[in-house]
């Protein structure tokens, strides 16, 4: 293989024309729904059915309906809460920090990524709420003056959690949307249909590409990717910190906070190469989506999957070096206990597997690629259950020790969630413009001034 | 100037980057100030070519940002340390370290959220969808892949044909002279419409109040207050006395209840004798209930003093000689039945609060009638407690 390193390699593949872009870009949208889409979201919705019944039957009945029991208190419900939310750290991660660190070809993947962080940020915070048991309740998880004279308390890492996944989600909204407005002004400029064209005018919110706008807006995304990329971090410490700030042995690490956050782009980038994999294949999109960002994107795994190896690895280590016999027997009883078969599925699916894209071939291979993130998605779910299920199940009073089984209700809402996330996607890939046409635009070839023959005074 | 009121600009359009920095390059040189490039996306060097000042936005960040930062600061420290202080975790009313998280997540979403609406609202001026340029050609070119150079009318060196001329000169292409829209009347604003909004609205309403409140009634969330059993007051739909609260079984006896046997006789030939001893705790038991219960009528002293100011007849003084005489068990007596309008302290009191207030009239009557022998008695005891 003859590599060219003296130039970058181009993000947009062929000599596209710009209105091309747009045309490619637009056409799910133009277009009649085809019949593999219609498949797809009828399948995508009714799991979102399912898990929307088994929410009913947990609201009705209460949550003695999902398998929590006295020692495993914490199941599902949070197991699900933080796979979602590391789910949607790849989409932060892909247009905040890329962006700060001008990878151009971020470009055709951002918009997707931002998409699937906030769909998995809703599906994160459905998890907390329907364990509260009365999520009517919910409010009371804001600091409000009430009569009852009582205030949140603002040193629990739960309230931490409230603070740092809601800001979150406002942030990466925002973020979205003004990426989007000027895509959705091209897209009123487009359409013929007049509906269309109100919708499309009130959320481009009169945008006119004025160059006069476009200075202070890219001062403001680049504000927004500043500010979102310390965001994008701590939210997951801050999950991190429900664990590690407790006593119980395999939760109370300080490497939590850098272990989740290297799991969460872990994860995150496993599910954005899933779907993205489907999309370019369904919307013939492989243009602009090109086998170089999902091999840019494998290389990504291959370096965080190999930091949350050395996580597992240096957990064990500081549980053998501590000295402390509960923590000793907490990894012990981890590997090698009741649960050992999760712990083995988790090291697998993270640690062995991944390590296949150190080829060339594998990474650029799409069949192979999409086994693997499967894997991944799997593995980094099973780590989530590990660290929770395996620490809680027994603790320090030996008659108090039990093993948690998940209901079919649980179940069922994992599916939900996994119903909802896909038809979201699926919606949001049917009416919105996927990548963003102007940003494709300004990366593809000639789109910038060569300055040949222009005098810079500096 | 033009002649044409109505006239909002000249456009211009170009094919190439290189072409529009370029021809931005010579508009601003050429001196004009009211002039805009459209681009489909933002070309680098042009804020330079148009000769704009750099992006304040940063100050709506840094400012409300930080402005967040103290809000959520001062708000953990007033609700935490002052409003309702409590200790968690052992840790100080004003722990800095655990306010980090909230304090940093405050500051970048306040910091966000203005600067994202600083940018639309306060430098860009959006929305705005009646702006002349909209549903224009020229619109539509940039929106897509061309860019376009607008000088507006308001400039004052404006003219339009010199700067028809001038743009032409520049190698613009398809230059258009773009009129201010005619104002629009929206028909959503007419009074037919509103009118039909106002009663779709009251339809509604009264439809929704109806079905809700008359024909299926659904009880709002009353945070478990209502609950299926007898109340305080409550009229009992299982008993057919209605009675909710029951009576007890006939025969029962209240704990600690001792049956009185004189109790109804007006002058008892025989009374009970005390039970106690007039030692220090039974006096500071009757004094607690002498002063609760005896002493609003008879006064501090049992002078007879009453403290009601005559809103009730005052009692004899206890210091007499017929109070004197009274054996224990006839003071016990009046207290268990009461005597002329003095009603019955049986129920305020316990047996033993009774005797050991019997126990402090007696001590009452003997310090208002001490004896010179009494002098003795004291002089034998020990000074306990000398000053």
């Amino acid at each position: 293989m003859e590599l060219d390193y003296t130039s970058e390699i181009a993000v947009v593949e062929g000599d596209l024309r710009r209105a091309e872009i747009d045309k490619i870009i637009a056409r799910p949208m133009e277009e009649k729904p085809g019949k593999k889409y219609l498949i797809a979201l009828t399948i995508s919705s009714g799991a979102l059915l399912i898990g929307a019944l088994c929410i009913g039957i947990t609201l009705f009945l209460g949550v003695g309906t999902w398998g929590n029991n006295q020692p495993v208190g914490w199941a599902f419900g949070i197991v699900n809460f933080v796979f979602w939310i590391g789910i949607g750290h790849a989409g932060t991660l892909i247009s905040a920090i890329l962006f700060l660190l001008r990878q151009k070809w971020r470009t055709g993947i951002a918009r997707f990524a931002e998409a699937m962080t906030i769909f998995a940020v809703m599906c994160a915070g459905l998890f907390p709420i329907i364990h509260t048991g009365r999520p009517w309740l919910a409010g009371y998880l804001t600091p409000y003056p009430n009569q009852h004279g009582l205030w949140v308390n603002f040193i629990s890492p739960l309230v931490w959690d409230v603070f740092a996944v809601s800001t979150y989600f406002t942030i990466s909204l925002l973020f979205w949307y003004v990426g989007l407005i000027p895509d959705f002004a091209i897209l009123r400029d487009r359409t013929v249909s007049k509906i269309k064209k109100t919708i499309y005018s009130v959320f481009s919110l009169g945008w006119r590409h004025s160059n006069r706008h476009w200075q202070h807006y890219e001062k403001a995304y680049m504000i927004l990717a500043g500010i979102s990329t310390p965001l994008v971090l701590s939210v997951h410490s801050i999950v991190s910190f429900d664990f590690a700030t407790s006593v119980l042995p395999g939760w109370h690490t300080t490497i939590f906070p850098p272990y989740f956050v290297a799991g969460a782009i872990f994860s995150g980038f496993a599910m954005v190469v899933t779907v993205m994999i489907i999309v370019r294949k369904v919307f013939d999109m492989e243009q602009i989506i090109t086998l170089n960002h999902l091999d840019r994107m494998n290389k990504i795994m291959l370096a965080t999957g190999m930091m949350v190896g050395y996580a597992y690895a240096m957990e064990l280590f500081i549980a053998w070096y501590s000295g402390s016999e509960f923590e000793q027997f907490a990894f012990i009883n981890r590997v090698f206990g009741p649960y050992a078969w999760a712990y083995w599925i988790m090291v697998s699916c993270n640690v062995f597997i991944p390590q296949l894209f150190w080829f060339r071939k594998i990474r650029r291979s799409v069949p192979i690629m999409f086994v693997i993130v499967i894997f991944v998605n799997v593995g980094m779910w099973f780590e989530r259950f590990v660290i929770i299920v395996s620490s809680l199940h027994r603790d320090f009073l030996p008659s108090s020790w039990g093993y948690y089984t998940p209901t079919l209700i649980d179940l069922g809402i994992l599916l939900g969630s996994f119903g909802l996330f896909f038809t979201l996607v699926l919606l949001f890939a049917k009416t919105l413009p996927v990548i963003s046409m102007s940003e494709v635009k300004a990366v593809s070839k000639g789109a910038q001034p060569s300055h040949i023959g222009v005098h810079h005074e500096q | 100037m033009s002649n044409n009121k109505n006239l909002y600009g000249v456009t211009a359009l170009f094919d190439n980057a290189d072409e529009i920095i370029n021809a931005a390059r010579e508009v601003a040189k050429a001196g004009y100030k009211n002039f805009d490039v459209n681009t489909p996306y933002p070309v680098h060097g042009m804020d330079r070519a148009m000769g704009l000042k750099r992006s304040m936005v940063g100050f709506v960040t840094t400012f409300l940002g930080f402005s967040g930062t103290a809000f959520i600061l001062l708000f953990a420290f007033w609700t935490m340390s002052i409003d309702y202080p409590m200790v968690i975790g052992g840790k100080p009313f004003f722990s800095f370290p655990a306010f980090i998280p909230i304090t940093f997540e405050t500051t970048v979403l306040l910091g966000g959220v203005s600067t994202v609406i600083g940018l639309l609202a306060m430098f860009a001026s959006l929305p705005s969808n009646n702006h002349p340029l909209h549903d224009t050609d020229y619109m539509k070119a940039v929106s897509a892949d061309k860019y376009g150079i607008v000088i507006e009318a308001d400039d004052t060196n404006f003219d339009e044909i010199e700067v028809t001329g001038f743009l032409q000169k520049l190698g613009g292409k398809k230059i258009h002279s773009i009129n201010k829209p005619v104002k629009e009347n929206y028909p959503v604003l007419q009074p037919r419409f509103i009118t039909f909004l106002i009663v779709v609205a009251l339809l509604v309403s009264a439809l929704t109040y109806i079905t809700l409140n008359k024909v299926v009634y659904i009880e709002p969330f009353n945070w478990m207050t209502e609950q299926d059993k007898v109340t305080a007051q409550e009229k009992s739909v299982f008993y057919a006395d209605a009675f909710g609260m029951r009576k007890p079984v006939e025969g029962t006896v209240a704990k600690g209840y001792l049956p009185y046997p004189y109790k109804g006789q007006l002058n008892p030939v025989e009374t009970l004798p005390n039970p106690l001893l007039p030692t220090k705790e039974v006096l500071e038991l009757g004094k607690k209930k002498y002063l609760a219960f005896c002493s609003p009528c008879h006064g501090t002293f049992a002078d007879g003093d009453s403290h009601l100011r005559g809103q009730f007849p005052n009692p004899p003084t206890l210091h007499s000689q017929r109070g004197r005489d009274f054996s224990d068990g006839m003071i016990y007596h009046i207290m268990v039945n009461g005597q002329n309008i003095m009603p019955s302290y049986e129920s305020q009191t316990t047996s033993e609060e009774r005797w050991a207030i019997v126990h402090y009239i007696r001590a009452l009557q003997r310090a208002k009638n001490a004896r010179l022998t009494d002098l003795e008695e004291v002089k034998k005891e020990p000074v306990v407690n000398a000053e």
